[in-house]
């Protein structure tokens, strides 16, 4: 099968070429398959978002390759070929929750019609049908990034990057969001790149965990995630949830500690 | 937000402002305060009554100066503001001059503009509130299309839009709050332009000019009179902006009343 998201030997440094001031990545490789949901977890400055940016060609590569559905990341943004969603909601304070979820749609030119019918449909999805007509601020912080999600699928994406969506949330909202995710993830069939820093965030959403370390940011270990479906509370509090959160805080540490020697060399 | 009844709402200012005028009118004849300081309402209320057909005359000269050199400046001023957010090197260039010409009183040059066009050229009085008006709006209209949220030009980036997208769908509706301060700024202003403009020289039949002579003949009252309606002109034209950016941008009124 084909890879949605291909990394081949990517680096990117900040700074000028030949003495560059930070590596932000360092020899990335990476191939995700349709329908997985990957997560990238790490400390900050590991250049976890940057990798994520990277993929939707918001940032360039310093060198190395990038490719979603097998063609350029630049090419694959142009076709509007997956869907964004950041820490912060990023709606418009000036547009209603449906049209918020429309923009996408309007920019492409779809028509008024099909646009409503598919905007509801979106709000359906993230349960928001009642509020299609509020404006963003009479939303709580967790309804307002589910319009940012169903902003984000409104144009049916294959790929879904999410940079730590749940970041600001408390943490029963986050359980609840993740819940929702996965029930979505399901519904939509859409290949995810998850960034977060939750370790059972992490487990209780992915296929497989990528686990990143910082200076330079590099993978350091990818851990498959066993858990059957579908997940839901009970999985949470199963032995092997706890098994795999231990395996994945372990090789933070682990990538940790060698960053430390590395330094101390 | 909580629900207030009409009598609730408007009770209380107009209590205040009956109560304020019956203090002035009380105190102006208990202490005999001589006319030429302060004349009583009844007594300013009369002279309007008098002079009313002076006074509108006045009025209807100065509103049209100020009305064109509001839309003259204030226009220019969003024209400009479009044109720097499209070129940035522009926008660089211009700011700098512009933000300092802001803190210039304007007025001082209303002689020169006389002396340019006439004093009793219309087009003196519309050239100095055009000026007057043109840098509150450029430089607010400027703040607002530059300053948005990063993550929004970041999201539009995705969409793989064209910069005339994100100016039309992120930068204006971004600039229509700042676009209607501005616009509430320049109301009051313009009208102090024309009226100020008015004093260094006008027609006969104009605020400015019939205040300044009024009271130059000691016939206070009708000056007086002249200024009160000045100032409901002034309030009059807050207002009417006010009405239309309750319908031009509702989502931020909403926000206000939170």
């Amino acid at each position: 099968m084909a890879s949605v998201v291909s990394l081949k030997n990517v680096n990117k440094f900040f700074g000028p070429a030949e003495r560059p001031t930070t590596i932000a990545l360092k020899d990335i490789n990476l191939e995700i398959q349709p329908r997985e949901f990957i997560s990238l977890i790490g400390p900050s400055g590991c250049g976890k978002s940057t990798l994520l940016r990277t993929i939707g060609d918001l940032v360039e590569p310093s060198s190395g390759e990038v490719l979603v559905n097998g063609k350029p990341a630049h090419q694959a943004r142009i076709n509007r070929e997956y869907g964004m969603v950041f820490q912060a909601p990023v709606l418009f304070e000036w547009r209603t929750v449906l049209k918020n979820v429309e923009l996408p749609l309007e920019i492409m030119g779809v028509p008024k019609a099909e646009r409503i019918r598919r905007g509801r449909e979106m709000l359906r999805l993230v349960e928001l049908q009642h509020f299609e007509r509020h404006y963003p601020w009479q939303l709580s912080g967790g309804m307002q990034q589910r319009v940012a999600i169903a902003r984000a699928l409104a144009f049916r994406p294959e790929l879904l990057l999410m940079d730590e969506p749940f970041g600001a949330l408390d943490e029963i909202t986050r359980e609840r969001m993740n819940a929702e995710l996965l029930r979505i993830w399901h519904e939509t069939q859409t290949t995810v790149v998850f960034v977060t820093h939750s370790i059972p965030e992490a487990v209780f959403l992915s296929t497989r965990v990528v686990v990143m370390s910082a200076r330079p940011g590099r993978i350091t270990e990818i851990i498959p995630i066993d858990l059957p479906y579908p997940r839901n509370v009970e999985t949470r509090e199963s032995p092997r949830f706890f098994e795999l959160v231990t395996l994945v805080r372990e090789a933070l540490r682990k990538s940790e500690e060698m960053r430390e020697e590395l330094e101390l060399r | 937000m909580s629900r207030t009844s009409p009598l609730e709402r408007y009770g209380p200012p107009i209590a205040v402002f009956f109560l304020v005028i019956a203090l002035w009118e009380l105190l102006v004849r208990a202490f005999n305060v001589q006319q030429f300081l302060l004349p009583a309402p009844t007594v300013i209320a009369e002279a309007f009554f008098r002079t009313t057909t002076n006074i509108f005359n006045s009025a209807a000269y100065t509103i049209r100066s100020a009305v064109f050199g509001f839309g003259l400046g204030a226009g220019a001023g969003i024209l400009v503001a479009l044109i720097t957010a499209r070129w940035t090197t522009v926008r660089e260039g211009l700011m700098p001059f512009a933000i300092a010409l802001n803190s210039v009183p304007i007025i001082a040059f209303a002689p020169i503009m006389n002396n340019w066009f006439g004093s009793t050229n219309p087009l003196s009085k519309i050239a100095i509130v055009a000026v007057i008006t043109f840098f509150p709006m450029m430089i607010n209209m400027v703040r607002g299309l530059t300053l948005v949220e990063p993550a929004k030009i970041e999201l539009m980036r995705s969409y793989a839009t064209t910069p005339l997208q994100v100016l039309i769908k992120v930068r204006i509706p971004n600039a229509l709050p700042y676009l209607f301060n501005a616009l509430k700024v320049c109301s009051t202003l313009s009208l102090i332009g024309a009226i100020v403009g008015e004093y260094f020289g006008g027609p006969r039949d104009s605020l400015g000019v019939y205040i300044l002579q009024e009271a130059q003949l000691f016939r206070f009252d009708n000056a007086w009179a002249a200024i009160i309606i000045s100032a409901l002109l002034g309030i009059a034209f807050y207002l009417v902006i006010i009405g239309l950016e309750r319908i031009a941008i509702p989502w931020h009124a909403s926000i206000d009343k939170q």
